[in-house]
């Protein structure tokens, strides 16, 4: 019973095939005629495609040689990467074109959208060729499709991928730019904090504060937030956490220069104001803790 | 692994050197509410800086310790709280609240010397 569905089954596929020979053959055979056409218009769908950029005020940032010639190269890089089949080439290509343009501004929509239009330009071509063999240009479209869209997606996914690189570099360089914890007098610190503080940044500066805290035996700590112009709902949480978690530690924090907008954030998640020591500004903050760590300051 | 319970003046001194279990922590508190008054300290520390984890039943048995040994006329204050443990507690939800904590010993024993309670 199983063997003869089994023979079914092969007289099916057999058949199958039968059908699929023909069309499986003089797909190489296309996939040859489809490059051998676009070499041989080179010169004409190059300049169209820089002429269809310029239109669509892409790459504005480029002078129209310098689009000229990353076209040529992207050009002739899309033309081998269908004769090929293989896209490595083109994404180390597209990899060394997105480090030389990252840095003049160009974004991801220009690089996606030139791509998308040389894939219309050279989609255009072909319909003006074979518009007199519907079936013939079916069987390109066919051959051409799946491989541009391959194509695109590797140029835009290697470009994002270059901003992305760039981007935690830069998020790297930002964090080695330490927030510091500093002794003002014995057994006080101040950590002034200053830009946007990210929940990684944030971890990291509850760390920081810790480890100071318990380094100088610290009982009082100022975390001055004056240049901090707004923290989420998350960031706000954590700098609430950190308060007890120094608290925990024996030390007394007290936070001052808090905006108008922390304020109605930490009003709005609703924190606990009894265990928030909070002081208007900087110059208040340090008064309080030399009161509570028994300093007296006179003027001579 | 049993705690140890020091006698310093007025001070009761409970050092944890290592992780302990539920039943040791049991053991401590018990141990602790009872000799606070049979040796009439006003005051008592409990070390933790060999803390390296700080679950729920460690922080709640800290916090009963501390109300218990308030209703039996003393103070406590915990000290040695590991910065990584006070913010995983922190995170967890556990605050202590109501406990006075302290950096170390040392530290735990000035506070206790100024509230008026261990002066005598």
């Amino acid at each position: 019973m199983a063997r003869e569905k089994q023979a079914l089954a092969s007289t099916a596929s057999g058949k199958g095939r039968l059908v699929d020979l023909p069309r499986g053959e003089p797909r190489a055979e296309l996939h040859r005629e489809l490059v051998g056409h676009l070499r041989q218009n080179r010169t004409q769908l190059r300049e169209e495609w820089v002429a269809r950029i310029g239109e669509a005020r892409l790459l504005q940032a480029m002078t129209q040689e310098e689009i000229f010639a990353e076209a040529t190269s992207v050009y002739d890089s899309y033309v081998a990467a269908l004769e090929t089949g293989t896209l490595d080439d083109l994404t180390a290509y597209a990899r060394n074109l997105s480090e030389r343009i990252i840095p003049r501004g160009v974004e991801t929509h220009e690089v996606v959208g030139i791509v998308l239009l040389l894939r219309d330009v050279l989609a255009r071509s072909l319909f003006a060729k074979y518009q007199a063999d519907f079936e013939k240009l079916n069987r390109i479209l066919d051959a051409y499709e799946p491989a541009a869209n391959r194509i695109a997606n590797t140029v835009a996914v290697g470009f994002v991928q270059e901003r992305e690189r760039v981007i935690r570099q830069q998020q790297e360089a930002i964090r080695e730019l330490s927030t510091p914890v500093l002794q003002v007098r014995e057994r006080l610190l101040i950590l002034p904090i200053i830009g946007v503080i990210d929940p990684m940044r944030a971890r990291q500066l509850t760390e920081q504060l810790l480890r100071g805290i318990r380094e100088n035996r610290a009982k009082v700590v100022v975390i001055d937030i004056t240049g901090v112009a707004a923290m989420d709902a998350t960031v706000a949480n954590h700098l609430v956490q950190t308060v007890e978690a120094s608290r925990l530690l024996g030390a007394t924090v007290i936070v001052t220069g808090l905006s108008p907008e922390i304020a109605q954030t930490l009003v709005t998640i609703g924190v606990d104001l009894g265990k928030m020591n909070t002081v208007g500004d900087l110059q208040g903050g340090i008064e309080q803790a030399e009161r509570l760590l028994g300093y007296k300051v006179e003027l001579g | 692994m049993q705690v140890p319970i020091l006698k310093q003046g007025h001070v009761l001194i409970a050092t944890i050197q290592a992780a302990l279990t539920d039943a040791d922590l049991l053991e401590l508190r018990s141990g602790l509410v009872q000799q606070v008054v049979r040796y009439r300290s006003s005051g008592v520390i409990v070390d933790v800086t060999a803390m390296d984890v700080m679950d729920s039943f460690a922080s709640r048995t800290l916090l009963e310790i501390s109300r218990m040994i308030r209703l039996r006329g003393a103070d406590t204050v915990i000290v040695g709280i590991q910065p990584e443990v006070a913010f995983a507690m922190v995170q967890l939800g556990v605050t202590l609240e109501d406990i006075p904590t302290a950096l170390d010993l040392e530290e735990g024993l000035a506070y206790l010397q100024q509230t008026s309670r261990s002066i005598n």
